[in-house]
């Protein structure tokens, strides 16, 4: 608990701090890393918690990206609709992809969730109406109302922040819950979780619309932080760099996903940045790479679970 | 065909033995009971009511559960947290997503109540993984009895145990006897003719005779089929 409040002071002086030091840029690289934290947190419910593999998260997290995009462009623009709205459909896509999905297994499962998305990706590619290839531009960030203005990096980063810290605030209590429990069950031991009594395709379906209805969120944000919208957000690298934030930060551990996002996310900040490397920062994926490998071959149970107390 | 045309019938109250050599299609027969394998042919009724469709958590709350032959427990959750969740399966909804497991003592009560039952309640702190074959065991059968079945598909419960061990299992079946119908694979002839009301010969997927243990015992057929070695000790 003392970690979690001195975590959360730490996170709200963060912005105060970079604008005394006069370095704004980075109040928007963190709050990039806010919504990233979201979006990994919202994988490794059903990666971590929940044992099912999706390679295909991006389409929920790009589904409630472009939800934003298209709506603002069509002149909607307040947070209050194109939000929910952004959560709705991430979440009835969950439901789609999920219903079918989950009828399969292992690496059938894996494969048939990165064909979801992909075909998700080659759809907005197609949708010539909303840029198609070139994606879409965002006139402007939503609208909230009470006089908060989003175009404001600070105001941008609290509501994020206030945000982000609400959904981990559900999923702790999700996953300390009964639902929680099954859901780990299942991915202990699905036979037996099915001979015990529990309908087990009811709960990874309803863990697979709840995950993918946050993932849609941090679409949401996503969208309203760069502004912009393109197939790029739909690929399967992005659920790849979502994946490789759960792993990095631990698989099923509560801070996994959070701790991830934001030690990648870093990683790449420092090495594509010219001042660490010069002109081979073009090259900055192979100390990442070098870095992720160290991190999988010492750490095994991710950052979070290098400082966890006990295995779990 | 694994199982062909088997009328097996368990009346309630009774420990009915199913017994036959390797491969006989008895395991296949308690997956079509419980309802984890589907059925080309036949039907199924338990308690009146046919469940020959019926889902297998259906089976489950109606009060048919199983245990398996090849451990099949929660091995990285506690003994105590293994039972819990079999508590928890037939104790209200577990699409509950808010209220903290923790604070459910009634379950949790409940857990060690089962665990005393089956002798686990020295090691119901341990995780799954670090038990014992024995007791690995134990847990097997606790996680059937704790969704409190009025059946219970035993499949081989004594399977790599040593005679102390074998000997608690017997003495566990016949404390559950009492309150639960009991349906009981094993290879242990001492415990199926100690145990049983009832015993069911099953050879090459089908039945070849149900009858007391001393008219199987006599029985020309079963002697022959199976029997004949480990009886002529």
């Amino acid at each position: 608990m003392k970690k979690i409040v001195i975590l959360a002071i730490v996170a709200c002086a963060f912005p105060l701090a970079m604008h005394a030091l006069d370095q704004g840029f980075y109040i928007s690289f963190a709050t990039r890393v806010l919504i990233y934290a979201m979006a990994a947190a919202s994988l490794n419910l059903v990666l971590g918690y929940g044992g099912m593999v999706s390679f295909g998260h991006a389409a929920f997290f790009g589904a409630g990206a472009y939800i934003v995009g298209i709506l603002t462009f069509e002149g909607v623009t307040s947070a209050w609709l194109t939000w929910p709205a952004a959560v709705a459909v991430a979440a009835l896509a969950a439901l789609v992809i999920g219903a079918l999905s989950l009828r399969t297994r292992g690496v059938y499962f894996i494969m048939i969730t990165l064909a979801f998305a992909q075909m998700m990706y080659y759809i907005f590619v197609s949708m010539k109406a909303y840029g198609g290839d070139d994606g879409l531009s965002l006139p402007r960030r939503s609208s909230l109302g009470f006089g908060v203005d989003l175009r404001n990096d600070f105001a941008w980063y609290y509501v994020v922040l206030f945000l982000l810290m609400i959904i981990l605030y559900l999923l702790h209590r999700l996953v300390h819950s009964r639902f929680g429990r099954v859901i780990e069950a299942i991915r202990e031991n699905e036979t037996r979780a099915a001979a015990i009594g529990y309908p087990v395709y009811r709960y990874q379906l309803a863990c697979f619309v709840i995950s993918g209805a946050i993932a849609g969120l941090a679409g949401a944000l996503i969208a309203n932080q760069t502004s912009y919208v393109s197939p790029a957000i739909l690929h399967w690298v992005q659920s790849g760099t979502l994946m490789i934030m759960v792993i990095l930060g631990g698989v099923g551990r509560f801070w996994g996903g959070p701790a991830g996002a934001a030690v990648l996310l870093t990683l790449e900040e420092v090495f594509s940045g010219s001042k660490l490397l010069g002109p081979y920062a073009l090259h900055w994926q192979l100390p990442v790479g070098v870095i992720l490998l160290a991190v999988v071959l010492f750490a095994p149970r991710g950052i979070a679970g290098a400082f966890a107390k006990r295995p779990q | 065909m694994a199982v062909d045309g088997v009328t097996l019938e368990v009346a309630a109250g009774e420990v009915h033995a199913l017994i036959g050599p390797n491969g006989a299609g008895k395991t296949t027969l308690i997956g079509q009971i419980s309802g984890s394998l589907p059925s080309d042919e036949g039907q199924i009724f338990f308690l009146e009511n046919e469940i020959t469709r019926a889902k297998q958590h259906e089976r489950v709350s109606a009060g048919l559960a199983r245990s398996y032959q090849i451990t099949s427990i929660f091995k990285r959750f506690s003994v105590l947290e293994n039972l819990a969740l079999a508590v928890q399966a037939r104790s209200g909804s577990s699409f509950s997503f808010w209220r903290p497991l923790a604070q459910e003592a009634a379950l949790f009560d409940e857990a060690r109540s089962i665990a005393d039952q089956v002798g686990l309640s020295h090691k119901i702190a341990s995780s799954g993984l670090s038990l014992a074959h024995g007791e690995q065991r134990a847990l097997e059968v606790g996680l059937a009895l704790a969704t409190r079945p009025k059946l219970v598909l035993l499949d081989e419960p004594m399977a790599g145990m040593g005679p102390e061990d074998a000997r608690r299992t017997i003495e566990l079946i016949g404390r559950i006897r009492a309150q639960v119908t009991v349906l009981l694979v094993e290879h242990d002839m001492d415990a199926v003719f100690r145990l049983a009301d009832r015993i069911s010969v099953m050879v090459a997927g089908r039945l070849i005779a149900t009858d007391s243990p001393e008219e199987i015992r006599m029985n020309e057929e079963v002697r022959k089929a199976y029997l004949g070695d480990e009886l002529a000790a």
